[in-house]
């Protein structure tokens, strides 16, 4: 007589057991199934397909009601087991169905997370998890409107993309910074937010959901931060949870899931479980390679064979998004003990990341190009020795073992007629030519002359390549500084790109620009964070983290961890309230040292971090505010008396002075500017070795730049004479803010103009009025955005993390 | 500000806040007897727990900038490695490092570290 196999739940798993188990064994057991839903066993994995219309629910049934029927497997459609007898070993169903067992395997799977906020019963909530709520979608779809999809993880991005290819309006809502973050880096997650907004779905990361709104179904999704999304339809995916309340009433061991040993059994060594509903050695598992795994271990262990064990899996992500092409297994954390290995092809959309420890592929990252992920997956589960194939292992299998690539064989190997400029479209035959033909040397030339890599600048490196092949050693290119070890790039050629190529963040430029670090460094990201806020004004959101400490606590940290602090003095004057006002704060705060500093203002020093923002609440009430005294930006405008005392005064020039600063006080600059203005050719404000300077003279103002007095020693240039105090300002904002364009990060006035040319610089100022009066209307726009008192912000909470320990044990507390 | 009870001196692991406390590829200080300790959170999310004093010159790290697994000193620019403690590059030195980890989003440290009085 055959033994009694009863099969809770018939999702993939458990047909995928009953596939294996008839095939090894077809006589062993009687089988009965009970399924909870009405249907057949159907490729839950598939359900993005049907929802995106690229599939039917036909086309997603693994086993239909014949398959069943030719096994002699008695399958109940709709009936959910609602309890387990162990001692008599039978189970029983919702409408009372009973079932004897001799060996019983629980495959009940997992459900669904709904995060229990305000209005999450309304009617319009949906989760995406089975047909019905595929069906529920459609519906919807039909009448058009809005969804939001809660949760940015696979399941949510495939529930987004299926929803705006029936049609609606989507955004994805995800707690985390980036998409995925749990089986992707960040680089890799933002291409993948770049990919979804390109296809018209709103991507909000660090949104947190307060409730959903609606009286009798949801009409809109509301936000911790208080913002309003109006939906039709709200979709749950933030995660699933282990079906195990049947297991645990039976009186099994469950801890997250159904525990299980090496062969599946449960703690009753005649219930067995697989599938989602399992914990295996700690772990729950969500994908469905590591499933099936079990699936063959429970079939062989049904069949009696006892050698069978499942081990744990290595678990690989794919997204199934038509078009994305997205894997990710193993660690891809950073780490000492482990080495990576990068490809990046902007152009191609490609990001490959292998991390190597010991020789071993231990984590893999790829998106837009993944054919070679179940290789590197492979490798991975097999520990194999990769120091062989190193060299070309991101190429791929099909490079595996071979010479390196040699990039040279690369483009010889290209027929004339490929393309190599993808902007101008000019082919390799053609730039051959025309280096033969014309005698071209120079990237520069080939550009002038062709075109090619004239536009974006993207096939630069293509280009010289043909260039040393026609060449050879004859060809030598300019030898570009690089910005800092994590790229081959200079300065001048990350900012042309970040305009060319509308680049607006900073993990943008590393994906776009190939970085060879996934997070850039202490050099390369404050220039970056400059070029950016310089690039997008009010567009770029500053990345406080990528900022020196001094531009990031608005104040100069000092060789002991203490700050300074420098109020701004317009043009150097002051009167009794402020310095009263200065007075009490050392005073109230100990302030161990005050000094006068070169820039005509008073420094407070030895200011501990936790008092700052009470120190500037106080300097704020005066009137004072942040000197930027510690930023790559406007520092001071020294002056003399002028004409209001002194008796060789010939223009306004503390008027003229407080007139400029508080005009381009909080503007952002490649490193910091300092300017003056003398009253007279006497020249007490020393402006003859300033950034900017200004001497007055009878008959107007002579505008001075490039001088310095610090490491290098220079007089200024002179950039012109101008009648007016209003012609003066209009020049030196011109100035400045092309320089603010030009400038390399950390390179003062004198060193930029030294590159550039003076007489270049005067070309662009000076002779061209409307190029002038261009770059003066930017200056303003840029600073509509920032001239916002940092210390107020600061005072009223901004950044508040900044200023308090996490937590205090020397008192015996704890800080928030 | 929290309590924080006597007795949590002795624990462990203490609570000293939530992963997200900390900014990331930023840091926060924890105030002992013994001195500032630094947690720091990487991109990635791993935190690391150092004495807030470079090697060199005893600058505060938390100040610093994070990039990958490594801090960059504020004061001379010297780079930290998180994980062990090590002065890269041509500079030598090393920074003590403490126990560290998260749970249910929670920063947990080393009790020990908590009422150390020196390293």
């Amino acid at each position: 007589m055959k033994s009694r196999l009863v099969v809770v739940g018939n999702g993939m798993v458990a047909g995928r057991a009953l596939e294996h188990l008839l095939a090894t064994a077809p006589e062993t057991y009687q089988v009965t199934v009970f399924n909870a839903e009405p249907r057949v066993n159907y490729d839950r994995i598939m359900l993005s397909p049907v929802l995106s219309g690229e599939k039917t629910y036909d086309d997603i049934i693994i086993h239909d009601d014949n398959w069943y029927a030719d096994r002699g497997i008695k399958l109940h459609k709709g009936q959910k087991i609602v309890a387990i007898d162990k001692a008599f070993k039978t189970v029983t169903s919702a409408e009372g169905i009973i079932a004897a067992y001799d060996k019983l395997l629980i495959a009940t799977g997992s459900s669904p997370i709904v995060i229990p906020v305000p209005g999450h019963d309304l009617p319009g909530v949906l989760t995406y998890r089975d047909l019905d709520d595929v069906e529920a979608m459609f519906t919807s779809a039909a009448k058009g409107g809005s969804a939001v999809v809660i949760g940015g993880g696979l399941l949510g991005l495939e529930a987004a993309a299926g929803l705006r290819a029936r049609g609606m309006a989507v955004t994805v809502l995800h707690l985390m910074p980036t998409l995925m973050e749990r089986q992707l880096d960040t680089a890799a997650g933002f291409l993948l937010q770049r990919e979804f907004e390109s296809r018209g779905i709103k991507v909000l990361t660090q949104a947190d959901t307060k409730a959903i709104l609606g009286t009798t179904h949801v009409e809109a999704v509301e936000l911790k931060d208080g913002s309003l999304l109006p939906a039709n339809i709200a979709v749950m995916a933030v995660g699933i949870r282990p079906n195990v309340t049947l297991a645990r009433e039976a009186g099994l061991t469950v801890n997250r899931g159904i525990v299980v040993d090496d062969g599946m059994a449960t703690s009753d060594p005649d219930i067995l479980s697989i599938g989602e509903c399992v914990e295996h050695r700690g772990i729950c598992y969500g994908l469905v390679a590591p499933l099936y795994e079990m699936a063959r271990v429970v079939a062989a262990r049904l069949s009696g064979n006892r050698q069978a064990d499942y081990a744990g899996s290595v678990t690989a992500t794919k997204l199934k998004v038509t078009g994305i092409d997205l894997f990710s297994s193993g660690d891809f954390s950073e780490g000492d003990d482990r080495e990576e290995i990068l490809l990046r092809d902007a152009a191609g959309g490609i990001y490959k990341r292998l991390i190597i420890k010991n020789d071993q592929i231990i984590g893999t990252v790829l998106y837009g190009d993944t054919r070679d992920g179940t290789w590197f997956l492979d490798l991975l589960k097999r520990g194999t020795d990769i120091s062989g194939m190193r060299d070309t292992l991101i190429f791929g299998q099909q490079y595996a073992g071979g010479s390196p690539l040699d990039p040279m064989a690369a483009v010889a190997a290209l027929p004339d007629d490929s393309e190599i400029c993808g902007c101008n479209g000019v082919c390799k035959g053609t730039i051959l030519l025309a280096i033969a033909t014309q005698n071209l040397a120079s990237l520069g030339d080939v550009r002038s002359h062709t075109k090619a890599s004239a536009s974006c600048g993207s096939c630069s490196g293509l280009v010289e390549q043909i260039l040393t092949l026609s060449l050879g050693d004859a060809y030598k290119p300019a030898a570009v500084q690089p910005i800092c070890g994590c790229t081959d790039l200079g300065h001048d050629d990350v900012r042309r790109l970040i305009a060319v190529k509308h680049i607006k963040t900073i993990p943008a430029i590393m994906q776009e620009l190939e970085w060879k670090t996934s997070s850039g460094c202490a050099k390369c990201r404050p220039a970056l964070n400059f070029y950016l806020l310089a690039a997008w004004p009010g567009q770029y959101q500053d990345d406080s983290q990528s900022r020196f400490i001094n531009e990031r606590v608005h104040a100069n940290i000092q060789r002991d961890g203490t700050y300074s602090v420098v109020p701004r003095m317009w043009g150097g004057m002051t009167n009794a309230r402020e310095l009263r006002a200065i007075a009490d704060t050392v005073d109230k705060f100990s302030v161990p040292a005050v000094k006068v500093t070169g820039g005509q203002r008073i420094d407070l020093l030895g200011i501990r971090k936790e008092d700052l923002p009470a120190v500037w609440a106080d300097l704020n009430a005066a009137g004072l505010v942040s000197g930027h005294a510690y930023g790559k930006a406007l520092r001071t405008v020294k002056t003399c008396v002028g004409t209001d005392w002194c008796r060789f005064g010939t223009q306004d020039s503390t008027g003229l002075g407080i007139r400029i600063e508080k005009f381009m006080w909080g503007s952002w600059t490649p490193a910091k500017v300092k300017m003056a203005v003398s009253g007279c050719p006497r020249n007490c404000a020393e402006a003859t070795c300033k950034d900017v300077g200004v001497i007055c003279v009878d008959s107007g103002y002579d505008i001075h730049f490039a001088g310095a007095a610090g490491l290098d020693i220079r007089g200024t240039e002179i950039l012109c004479h101008v009648d007016t105090e209003d012609d003066a300002l209009e020049m030196i904002v011109a100035l400045v803010q092309l320089y603010r364009e030009q400038g390399r990060y950390l390179e003062r006035i004198y060193k930029w103009a030294k590159r550039t040319g003076i007489q270049t610089i005067k070309d662009q100022i000076v002779e061209d009025a409307e190029k002038r009066r261009m770059l003066f209307d930017r200056f303003v726009h840029s600073q509509s955005f920032a001239q916002s008192d940092p210390w107020a912000e600061r005072v009223a909470g901004n950044e508040a993390h900044e200023f308090h320990p996490m937590a205090d044990f020397v008192f015996g507390k704890a800080a928030q | 500000m929290n309590a924080q009870p006597a007795t949590a001196l002795r624990a462990e692991w203490i609570d000293i806040g939530q992963l997200d406390d900390i900014p990331r590829q930023g840091a926060r200080t924890v105030k002992t007897p013994g001195g500032d300790i630094a947690i720091f959170r990487t991109m990635d999310d791993q935190i690391f727990a150092l004495w807030d004093r470079c090697p060199h010159k005893g600058g505060p790290l938390s100040q610093g900038i994070v990039h990958g697994h490594a801090i960059t000193c504020p004061l001379h620019n010297w780079v930290i490695s998180l994980e062990n403690g090590e002065a890269q590059g041509h500079d030598s030195g090393c920074v003590h490092r403490f126990r560290v980890k998260i749970e249910a989003g929670r920063v947990l440290l080393d009790g020990a570290a908590c009422s150390a009085n020196a390293a």
